[in-house]
């Protein structure tokens, strides 16, 4: 039996990215007519129906977000697409931009419709030069024909997007980072309140919601909120696209309805571990979030379940890693990933990083103590409360989680010994 | 000074994009693919900011911040090469090694013919083809050592 389903990747590689009359023959811009037929709030209130929460990573009810934007009383208001897709492990986005480009602009659409937004970007990352292109297509193919651009569909209403490159820097995937780079400068975060919803792009109300966000909008629209909430659980509408990556046998993207299992998602849909190996952990959400053990995959995927275990689902990242790795060596790894990717506004952030890469390089040389596991858990401790974004508040998360599930690794490696004959112990220590 | 022909693409650059301060990560991206070097010269930088009417720092702080930019000359081709997790289980460390090897250069270096750079970058978003690697627009993914000789020996060759 099938655990994936298909609400709006039915047609991704079946249609050209670009070409209208494809799209429009399997139902695209349906609903950006229903929606320009209804009031704002109508439509607001289907997609509250919907149970849809940001697909980014912070997962804020997406229906209450528009209305939030919607009752701000100061012109214009402007549209972002947040497609900086940067959380490692993450490559779902990637698909919309690629094969299903005109249903995130018709997401848009929809959103400027209800918020009377004059323009949108779409922020892509730098590293994504062919899906720019594709995108760009796309929304000149729209212009065209009357679904983007001045009078839409013969009305008053218009609606233009651009496009905007990063140019590497993972931050600029929080949203007041994201704005600060689509208005030219450096991606440093700003200091909150006031909220990019009041005070975003130029100093304007604006709505920035993730790639896959906007493109489950057109499929609300058209068939129902209660419809699209009905493939979830409870408390977490509809479908999710999930990134599945590391030590499987069928790595890629799925679309998958909330409530399935983690384990589900990495035997049936995954194929399991190859070449006969076993599973250590699970990185769930991307470098950000937690390592999990084995134990604890018949965990449902679900924002309130995994919430109540003190887990996230971020951005869909579903990293899987066999016992050939050590935990040590992969916490290198993703300790560089953060020091590297910090922007140096914050000192938790800046130093915290910094420390913890020098204390897990301590580990990996075999020249740890007892004391450094302590130090940092307080290095990590401090960063998740006092650093001054997202970024610094989850760098320690996969410190914090490897300590509590794989302690007996790090004992190990005080004592010189790496289970899974990784760590080099003649290294030289570097900080 | 900036050489004649570069300061007339620079300022071609600039005007399609209508001289917009927002616009200056976008121009660098532009500027910096005008030389088979592909970095960005301190002094096109000054010229960029003089156009611009912005501050010069300003102008270096946007390229010191993001990755994508350098202020260093590298190879005609940089080989990122992808260094996040899910490349790291699927042991991207051997492809590092391999192109060592095979280019006699390590990590950050430029071969001496300016022909390549290896880098690393952060993840590509090419996870369901780990390990994988970047040159230029190219993501090549599923990587062996055959495969990564057979990708240096067309670069060389220039049959890309």
């Amino acid at each position: 039996m099938t655990k994936t389903l298909n609400l709006i990747t039915e047609y991704a590689g079946k249609i050209k990215p670009d070409s209208i009359e494809e799209y429009v023959s399997v139902g695209g811009f349906e609903a950006l007519k229903i929606a320009m037929g209804k009031s704002p709030i109508e439509s607001i209130e289907e997609i509250k129906k919907s149970k849809l929460q940001g697909r980014g990573g912070a997962a804020y009810p997406t229906g209450v977000k528009w209305e939030q934007a919607y009752q701000i009383q100061k012109n214009p208001k402007y549209i972002i697409c947040n497609a900086d897709e940067g959380e490692p492990g993450t490559f779902k986005d990637k698909v919309i931009l690629d094969h299903l480009p005109l249903m995130l602009i018709e997401g848009m659409t929809i959103a400027a419709y209800i918020l009377n937004s004059p323009k949108g970007f779409i922020y892509i990352r730098g590293e994504y030069p062919e899906s720019q292109k594709i995108v760009a297509r796309a929304i000149k193919a729209a212009k065209e024909r009357g679904f983007l651009g001045s009078d839409i569909l013969g009305t008053k209403f218009s609606f233009d997007i651009e496009i905007i490159s990063g140019a590497g820097a993972y931050v600029c995937g929080e949203n007041s980072a994201l704005v600060e780079s689509t208005e030219g400068n450096s991606g440093r975060p700003r200091m909150k309140p006031p909220f990019i919803k009041n005070h975003g792009y130029m100093g304007m109300p604006t709505l920035v919601n993730n790639v896959e966000t906007f493109a489950y909008v057109p499929y609300i629209l058209k068939e129902g909120g209660e419809k699209f909430a009905s493939y979830g659980t409870e408390f977490s509408g509809g479908t999710k696209l999930v990134c599945l990556s590391g030590n499987l046998v069928n790595k890629g993207v799925f679309e998958v309805p909330f409530g399935i299992t983690l384990r589900e998602l990495i035997y049936d849909i995954g194929g399991g571990i190859p070449d006969g190996r076993k599973l250590k952990f699970v990185q769930l959400g991307g470098s950000s979030g937690p390592c999990i053990p084995e134990e604890m995959l018949d965990t449902k995927l679900c924002y309130k379940e995994l919430k109540s275990k003190g887990l996230t689902l971020g951005s869909g990242a579903i990293l899987v890693v066999d016992d050939s790795n050590c935990a040590v060596d992969f916490l290198k790894c993703v300790t560089e990933f953060f020091y590297h990717e910090s922007c140096g506004k914050c000192t938790p952030c800046r130093e915290g990083n910094k420390q913890l890469l020098a204390l897990v390089n301590k580990f990996a040389n075999g020249n740890a103590t007892e004391n450094d596991l302590q130090i940092i858990k307080k290095v990590g401790y401090i960063m998740k409360n006092a650093a001054f974004c997202g970024l610094g508040e989850t760098a320690p998360t996969a410190h914090l989680s490897l300590i509590k599930y794989f302690e007996d690794e790090f004992v190990e490696h005080i004592n010189k010994k790496c289970r899974a004959n990784v760590c080099n112990f003649g290294g030289v220590e570097n900080d | 000074m900036v050489n004649q022909e570069i300061k007339e693409k620079i300022m071609g650059i600039i005007e399609k994009y209508q001289r917009e301060k927002e616009k200056l990560v976008m121009i660098l991206l532009e500027v910096q693919k005008l030389t088979d070097r592909n970095y960005i010269d301190m002094e096109w930088a000054k010229l960029i900011a003089e156009e611009l009417k912005i501050p010069y720092t300003k102008v270096y702080d946007v390229i010191t911040f993001y990755s994508m930019f350098s202020i260093k000359p590298r190879g005609k081709y940089v080989i990122e090469i992808c260094k996040s997790a899910p490349c790291h289980v699927n042991k991207s460390k051997d492809v590092v090694k391999e192109f060592e090897e095979i280019l006699n250069i390590k990590m950050g270096e430029t071969t001496p013919d300016n022909l390549f750079t290896l880098q690393y970058t952060s993840c590509i978003g090419a996870c369901d083809v780990a390990p994988a690697i970047k040159i230029g627009e190219k993501v090549y993914g599923n990587l062996n050592k055959e495969k990564i000789q057979q990708i240096v020996m067309d670069y060389r060759n220039n049959s890309i």
